[in-house]
């Protein structure tokens, strides 16, 4: 039992949020080990944000509990959020002041030690490639900065949980790829929440993914699962010569259908991939291919097919 | 004081003398208080050999500093409202109200942080007027201090009301411009709720914030008055934290 306090660092249980007579969130479970990174997918008004502000304590459930390292966040508001760093969809930033001054007042606000505040904030700042910006002001600072100070205050104070709110968004490639190598990162000492709806950002960080549609938990499992389902099962076609539809249906081909003169859909049965017989046909009937590629599901796609597996 | 509130203070003191705001409200408030001394003065200087003759004279004190401090009491009443609108409502508006609510820290902290700020600022506004009425030791080392220790101890609590009352407005919207005239109106409208009742036990007189500074601006610490304006204070301080609790509750 101890061992299980100490590793589980989220635990949330049957965790809904009422506005008025609409339900933004309802009855969802979280659990989170320490050292994981549990990508939070959905779609616009999933509810995504509406749980996270209550895993932070800046919204009251309206019924369930949560926990943060065993310590009860309604209960005792202050300990529990001494261990949690967020960073909200706008990051909070005060723009009338620089970069050190708000990283010092965050760090303060979470009762970083004064003695320890010098070096908290060169690691926070070295981490997330703040160190030439310390002395300018925040509202002068670019989008993709901004999002990194709004990230160094999430992780200034060493919480044991680090939950970001689309922390990628508005950034460049570059800087994506860099925030992504620092989640990873941040993902070996400390417990990740990311909240997203890129999913080859989940792809790419997690290790774990909660997939959220109408305020319910609609998938909660493994990324492997999650990538088996967005494999898909079609394939696109292209066809110099085409054949008449019916000679395209070899085996584990259960659907063709053609979208323009040279152009086929085919569905196959999941497991069966037909890519081999079909070229070899091709190339034996001389039907001119010049294009074959598999269909992966979109994000939707996996959306509707969990959606409709409900 | 713990150690959250006095940096919560010190952050609301340096943004608000980031902003060009406070220092405008700051040179202005200063130069009309500092035009009333001067006419005042004037006054002073004009009926100086009449007023000799009286029995018992008043002093430059009484006829330059008290007047002086009833105006101040009252355009502090137009100003507070300029420098609290921003404490909650600009939060929201720029969406950084989740790092205090994710911060370790209760909302009560925020609220007496945030009011201890605008506190410090307008202590130094009273401060630099209260040097203004010093200066009259230059002519004349006959000064009652009592006199002023009791205004500018009156100043400092019904800027407090006034600073509680706004905060609390501020708690209310999410527009700054919104929280200044609701703040003003009310304080506007606590000023004048006595002008109607002819006689004067009535019960209006005792909401009128400015009565209650009176006694102070006559040199005189009325208990009730102290009470009056403290609890004032305290009751808009105990709103303000409930209804950022609310918030929280209500999203």
């Amino acid at each position: 039992m101890t061992q299980e306090i100490s590793t589980t660092t989220v635990f949330a249980q049957q965790l809904s949020r009422w506005f008025g007579a609409r339900g933004a969130v309802l009855e969802i479970n979280l659990e989170l080990k320490k050292g994981e990174v549990l990508g939070f997918l959905g779609p616009n008004g999933a509810g995504k944000t509406t749980t996270m502000r209550m895993l932070t304590g800046n919204l009251a459930p309206s019924a369930g509990s949560i926990s943060i390292c065993g310590i009860d966040l309604l209960d005792k508001p202050k300990a529990a959020k001494q261990l949690i760093g967020y960073l909200p969809e706008d990051p909070p930033l005060y723009r009338e002041l620089n970069v050190d001054e708000y990283l010092t007042l965050a760090a303060r606000l979470h009762r970083v030690a004064k003695s320890a505040l010098k070096n908290t904030l060169e690691q926070a700042k070295r981490r997330c490639g703040l160190n030439e910006v310390g002395k300018q002001l925040i509202g002068s600072l670019s989008r993709g900065y901004q999002q990194r100070v709004g990230i160094a205050q999430a992780i200034i104070h060493n919480p044991e949980v680090v939950i970001l709110d689309e922390p990628t968004v508005g950034l460049d490639p570059i800087q994506m790829r860099e925030i992504r190598t620092l989640i990873r990162e941040l993902g070996g000492t400390h417990s990740v929440i990311l909240c997203t709806h890129i999913l080859p950002e989940v792809e790419s960080v997690c290790d774990r993914v909660v997939i959220m549609h109408q305020g319910k938990s609609v998938y909660s499992g493994s990324i492997e699962a999650l990538r088996q389902m967005r494999e898909g099962h079609s394939l696109q076609l292209g066809l110099r010569n085409p054949p008449p539809s019916a000679q395209l249906q070899v085996a584990g081909v259960s659907a063709v259908e053609k979208i323009a003169d040279t152009l086929f859909n085919i569905q196959y049965t999941l497991g069966a991939d037909p890519s081999e017989a079909l070229v070899k046909a091709a190339a034996a009937q001389d039907w001119g291919l010049y294009q074959i590629n598999r269909q992966q599901a979109s994000l939707e796609d996996v959306f509707v097919q969990l959606t409709q597996q409900e | 004081m713990n150690a959250m509130i006095f940096t919560l203070a010190a952050k609301e003191l340096k943004s608000l003398f980031a902003s060009p705001l406070a220092w405008i409200v700051l040179a202005i408030l200063q130069l009309i208080l500092a035009w009333i001394f001067l006419s005042r003065l004037d006054t002073f200087l004009l009926l100086q050999p009449q007023l000799v003759q009286l029995n018992q004279p008043p002093g430059a004190t009484e006829v330059v500093t008290a007047p002086l401090f009833g105006s101040a009491a009252v355009l502090m009443m137009m100003a507070v409202p300029l420098l609290s609108m921003r404490l909650i409502a600009e939060e929201r508006r720029n969406q950084t109200m989740p790092l205090l609510l994710s911060a370790p820290l209760s909302m009560t902290e925020i609220i007496i942080g945030k009011f201890i700020g605008l506190m410090l600022f307008l202590a130094a506004l009273i401060g630099l007027s209260g040097l203004m009425a010093l200066s009259l030791y230059a002519g004349t080392a006959a000064l009652d201090l009592g006199l002023l220790a009791g205004n500018l101890l009156g100043l400092l609590l019904i800027s407090a009301c006034y600073a509680a009352l706004g905060l609390y407005v501020s708690c209310l919207t999410s527009h700054p411009a919104l929280a200044a005239i609701g703040a003003l109106g009310a304080l506007l409208g606590l000023w004048v709720i006595n002008v109607a009742p002819g006689t004067p036990e009535s019960l209006f007189h005792w909401f009128s914030l400015l009565k209650h500074f009176e006694s102070f601006n006559r040199g005189l610490i009325d208990s009730a008055d102290l009470a009056f304006l403290l609890l004032f204070t305290l009751t808009f301080l105990a709103l303000a934290i409930q209804r950022l609790d609310a918030d929280r509750l209500r999203g």
